[in-house]
């Protein structure tokens, strides 16, 4: 125990919480002296504040959450195929179509979304043109699903079809597996909602020339290490969600040996090398289902309060979290980006958040990685210094730092992971995540990219559940 | 009039700061209401009682940020609005003195900050308990300025303190110098040989002040909080702070200060003096001297008494005269003599609540029959706080004057309507006024109320009166505010300045009574 004229020896040191006035005095008697910009926990809403009085100093919860951000960190991805989505997928049959996001109705979906569906129904064979296949999407005769149910992913628009060939990543610590499309570049893509005839060509192509001579590569292969790369992506200026150039000259080199190692007729392989060398966003469909497999791992750990998923479907935000339902989605609607629009147009052409690569923002990659992504401030807006101090404020909204994911900027730190619904609520401050925008209106395609967050009150609600389940469980 | 009423979403500053801003607007020429706050309970209830509740302000959450003005001209309204965004916005871009810009956690600031050993907390009380709770376990001392946290709260975080070994200064403390360094508002001290524990924060800095103008210096100024000699908390910090500068090599002599407390709080804090070796003075004002002095203490009725009883224990040898000086006794009879015969009472408009009780202590001695909102004793609780009858003080740093407006000591220009009022009774015969300095403070606070202490005084003229003001700086010549300049713009407008708040209040009674000393 320490007595308190022990003080009196030591040189004053200070912390200050509140009126930033008396920090400036402190300056003025050269004290050294932090600011603490105190906000009221939780918003200040009592009910809030209540149950996380419960929630908080919690030796069940604190467990649950080692144990969480322990299976994340340990989960240990490899690509190890590729295959049509309706032979992988658990739950996927003929008539099933995966969107991102948390669950909703054809009649509630945003314009990218309802484009790629019509898209994906005319890729399948199931409509001839847009009018059918939006009656056919109308009819009921489709059942709609999120991916993140189905242990997939998928960005922007995210929509997976039976036909679509998937990566299949084995998460080989857990044994459990992730799905993931081929990511088709930029431009006039499904994911942002073009539906256009080489759209789906290039689906077609995917399907048939693509993804027979990957599945022939990987077969070679004991399965690509895709831990592997993304480490080493994040110390070569990539964070994984919006900026993958490193990831994917990585995978490139990792893969092609392998290509040469099948008996590929030679235009088709150098048509399929060139796909990937000349799509630099080739890995986000790699990293997210990576970031998938490790966060499934994660979910399911009684009293956990550690996020599981953050996915977005362009009218609603949703997040999942560990020691709740799998089924239990907390939604809010989605916010809109901030940041910077490609020439020609404004914020009034974005559609609002969308898409599931907000899954390595989960993951503690993506926008919690940007700090050590310089080059990636520049497309979203903003200043180097920006992203070093969103990277570093995300450490105070989780439960851990991923020594396997660090950053060279923050003096390879660990990532901040293991994002925490009691100190986001607690803190108010909201996970970063850093996105591309897609137009309103189906099949436009990019608009920009910037910074956005999800909406307070998926964590809110997320709290509230999460106290009453646990407190009633205590109870009986 | 015109009015703009903006909600900011999620865009949280501390009450210190948004009251402040608030005065600084309610200044300005053409300004009929202006009110930057969160959108609490409390300050939506406040706008709603000047109309200023629009449907968006009353859906507004705590997070959310009000900003309401009302002026005679859209284009003021304009202009308060840009000067709101600029006070707030220059308030982001701070950066702290070591280049860390602020953080927004605790674990954050320990991070940025790992050799931190002293936490002060100015949160909304509702919330301060549980951060200073914090604070407490993360082994910080703790200066707690914020009020409004419950008894049960603060003793929990007290009976913390004391077994960690911690300081718990406070709820509702305004005032601390630890190691020569001050805290919320405090004056720049001598280093010397006096430790003080005061439950009063003005008490704190008059008693520390007058021990820097006899010459002499402090160890350590620790502050409870005014309730700790309640009886529910017992005194626990002023036992705690006594033992700790008993044990502290530098300190010779110990001063507590306070208000008389309930008879077994004092009877524990007497028990334990008895256990010092070191001499002790107790300044509880208007207490019990028999039961002091029993235990070998020093009894000190007023804070004069007690900064002169101190530095008399630390150097038998010092000079200290409690006698007005001549320039003082030639100022009374020569005001005396331009007084009406109505014009009888004095009225005293503080900052300092301990000031105030000091001041009707003093004046009481003297045979004026006081109101006053400080009073304890019946006879002299004021009825109606917004007329003056006869002698009286008023602390204008009370809850009734601040509610949601700042503490005068930050923005005494909330005096100045008051002073008027005073001013324009005939039967004023003497303005008696505080001024505090030192940090915390308003960093110019003469110059707030100069100008209207002039026109009060030509508003006397005018009605054939003439009025004597006498102010009290309560300062050292090293306080932030430079103290000579202080007083140089209140000579220059003709009022007194004493050295003490115990002669400011003398020289009242005596123009008062218009006596003449001899």
């Amino acid at each position: 125990m320490s007595r308190i004229d022990q003080i009196f020896q030591q040189r004053l040191q200070v912390i200050n919480i509140g009126a930033a006035k008396f920090k400036e005095d402190l300056d003025l008697q050269n004290i050294d002296s932090i600011q603490y910009d105190w906000r009221p926990p939780a918003g200040g809403n009592p009910q809030l504040i209540e149950a996380l009085d419960w929630l908080q100093n919690h030796e069940q919860i604190e467990m649950a959450n080692q144990e969480a951000i322990k299976r994340i960190k340990d989960a240990h991805p490899y690509l190890v195929d590729i295959e049509p989505a309706v032979k992988v997928i658990p739950g996927m049959h003929a008539k099933k179509i995966l969107h991102s996001g948390p669950p909703i109705t054809w009649e509630n979906m945003c314009g990218p979304a309802k484009g790629a569906i019509i898209g994906a129904l005319i890729y399948e064979g199931l409509a001839d043109n847009e009018q059918e296949a939006a009656r056919l999407a109308e009819s009921g005769e489709i059942e709609f699903a999120p991916a993140n149910e189905h242990s997939a992913v998928g960005p922007m628009a995210g929509i997976i079809s039976p036909s679509m060939p998937v990566h299949v990543v084995e998460n080989r610590t857990h044994g459990n597996k992730a799905y993931c499309t081929v990511n088709e570049g930029l431009g006039k893509v499904l994911r942002f909602g073009a539906n256009s005839e080489d759209v789906i060509t290039r689906l077609k192509w995917i399907e048939t020339v693509f993804a027979p001579a990957l599945k022939a590569a990987l077969q070679q292969s004991n399965g690509i290490d895709l831990k592997s790369i993304t480490s080493q992506a994040l110390h070569m200026g990539d964070e994984c969600h919006n900026r993958n150039k490193a990831s994917t000259s990585l995978f490139y080199r990792e893969i092609i040996d392998y290509f040469l190692q099948t008996d590929l007729d030679k235009s088709d392989l150098r048509q399929v090398i060139e796909f990937i060398k000349n799509n630099e966003h080739y890995y986000l469909n790699l990293s997210m289902p990576a970031c998938k497999s490790a966060l499934d791992a994660a979910h399911g750990i009684p009293y956990s309060t550690v996020v599981t998923t953050m996915a977005r479907n362009g009218v609603e935000f949703g997040i999942r979290v560990s020691g709740l339902d799998q089924k239990t989605w907390f939604t809010a609607p989605a916010n809109f980006v901030k940041g910077l629009f490609f020439p020609g147009y404004s914020e009034a052409d974005a559609a609002p958040d969308l898409g599931d690569s907000t899954i390595t923002e989960t993951m503690g990659i993506g926008g919690f990685a940007m700090g050590g992504s310089p080059a990636i401030v520049q497309f979203v807006g903003g200043e180097v210094e920006d992203a070093i101090d969103y990277s570093e404020q995300m450490y105070q909204i989780t439960v851990g730092e991923n020594s396997n994911y660090s950053i060279p900027a923050l003096n390879f730190r660990g990532g901040a992971y293991g994002i925490d619904i009691r100190k986001v609520v607690d803190t108010n401050i909201l996970p970063v995540i850093n996105t591309g925008m897609a137009h309103k209106e189906a099949g436009i395609g990019q608009v920009g990219a910037g910074i956005v967050h999800p909406p307070f009150a998926c964590f809110e609600q997320a709290l509230l559940t999460f106290a009453a389940k646990y407190r009633g469980e205590q109870n009986e | 009039m015109t009015s703009k009423v903006i909600v900011e979403k999620n865009a949280y500053h501390d009450s210190v700061t948004l009251m402040s801003l608030s005065g600084k607007l309610l200044a300005k020429d053409g300004v009929e209401e202006a009110v930057v706050s969160m959108a609490t309970e409390m300050n939506k209830s406040l706008l709603g009682n000047i109309s200023l509740l629009t449907e968006e302000a009353e859906q507004a959450t705590e997070n959310d940020l009000i900003i309401a003005v009302k002026a005679d001209t859209d284009e003021t309204v304009e202009q308060v609005l840009r000067l709101v965004d600029e006070a707030l916005h220059a308030r982001k871009e701070h950066k702290s003195g070591n280049g860390v810009k602020s953080v927004k956690t605790l674990p954050a600031a320990i991070d940025a900050l790992p050799e931190a050993n002293m936490a002060v907390i100015s949160v909304p009380g509702e919330y301060a308990a549980k951060e200073a709770k914090q604070a407490l376990n993360q082994g910080l001392h703790v200066m707690l300025f914020s009020d409004n946290v419950t008894i049960e709260a603060e003793r929990e975080l007290k009976l913390l303190g004391q077994e960690k070994g911690l300081l718990v200064m406070g709820p509702d403390c305004g005032t601390a110098i630890i190691n020569q360094v001050g805290l919320c508002f405090a004056n720049q001290i001598n280093q010397g040989g006096i430790g003080i524990v005061a439950a009063s924060g003005t008490g704190l800095q008059e008693v520390s002040v007058q021990i820097d103008r006899l010459g002499y210096g402090i160890t350590q100024a620790i502050g409870t909080g005014g309730r700790d000699l309640h009886q529910d908390i017992g005194g626990i910090m002023m036992l705690e702070g006594m033992r700790a500068l008993a044990d502290d090599d530098a300190t010779d002599v110990i001063v507590l200060i306070s208000k008389p407390p309930a008879k077994p709080v004092q009877d524990k804090i007497l028990n334990e003096i008895k256990k010092v070796t070191k001499p002790v003075v107790v300044g509880f004002l208007d207490g019990d001297r028999e039961a002091i002095e029993a235990v070998g203490a020093t009894f000190a009725p007023t804070l004069i008494d007690a900064a002169r009883q101190a530095v008399s224990l630390v150097d038998p040898t010092a000079t200290i005269s409690s006698e007005l000086d001549q320039a003082a006794i030639d100022w009374v009879e020569q005001v005396t003599h331009n007084l009406t015969a109505q014009q009888r009472y004095v009225r005293g408009l503080f900052c300092g609540g301990t000031l105030t009780s000091e001041a009707l202590s003093i004046m009481r001695a003297r045979g004026l029959q006081v109101k006053s909102n400080v009073a304890k004793k019946a006879e002299e609780k004021i009825d109606n706080l917004s007329l003056s009858v006869g002698h009286t003080l008023l602390d204008m740093g009370d809850d009734d004057f601040t509610k949601g407006k700042p503490h005068p000591m930050i923005e005494p220009a909330l005096r100045n309507e008051r002073l008027l009022i005073e001013a324009q009774d005939p039967e004023t015969a003497v303005l008696l006024l505080d001024f505090e300095l030192g940090y915390g403070s308003h960093d110019d606070p003469v110059g707030e109320s100069i100008e209207v202490i002039k026109q009060a005084k030509q508003q006397a003229i005018d009605a054939g009166r003439y009025l004597p003001i006498v102010a009290y700086l309560c300062g050292t010549e090293t306080d932030k505010q430079d103290y000579r300049k202080q007083e140089q713009k209140l000579k220059e407008a003709g009022v007194y300045v004493a050295s003490s708040n115990e002669m400011a209040s003398r020289l009242a009674c005596m123009i008062a009574n218009k006596e003449v000393a001899k």
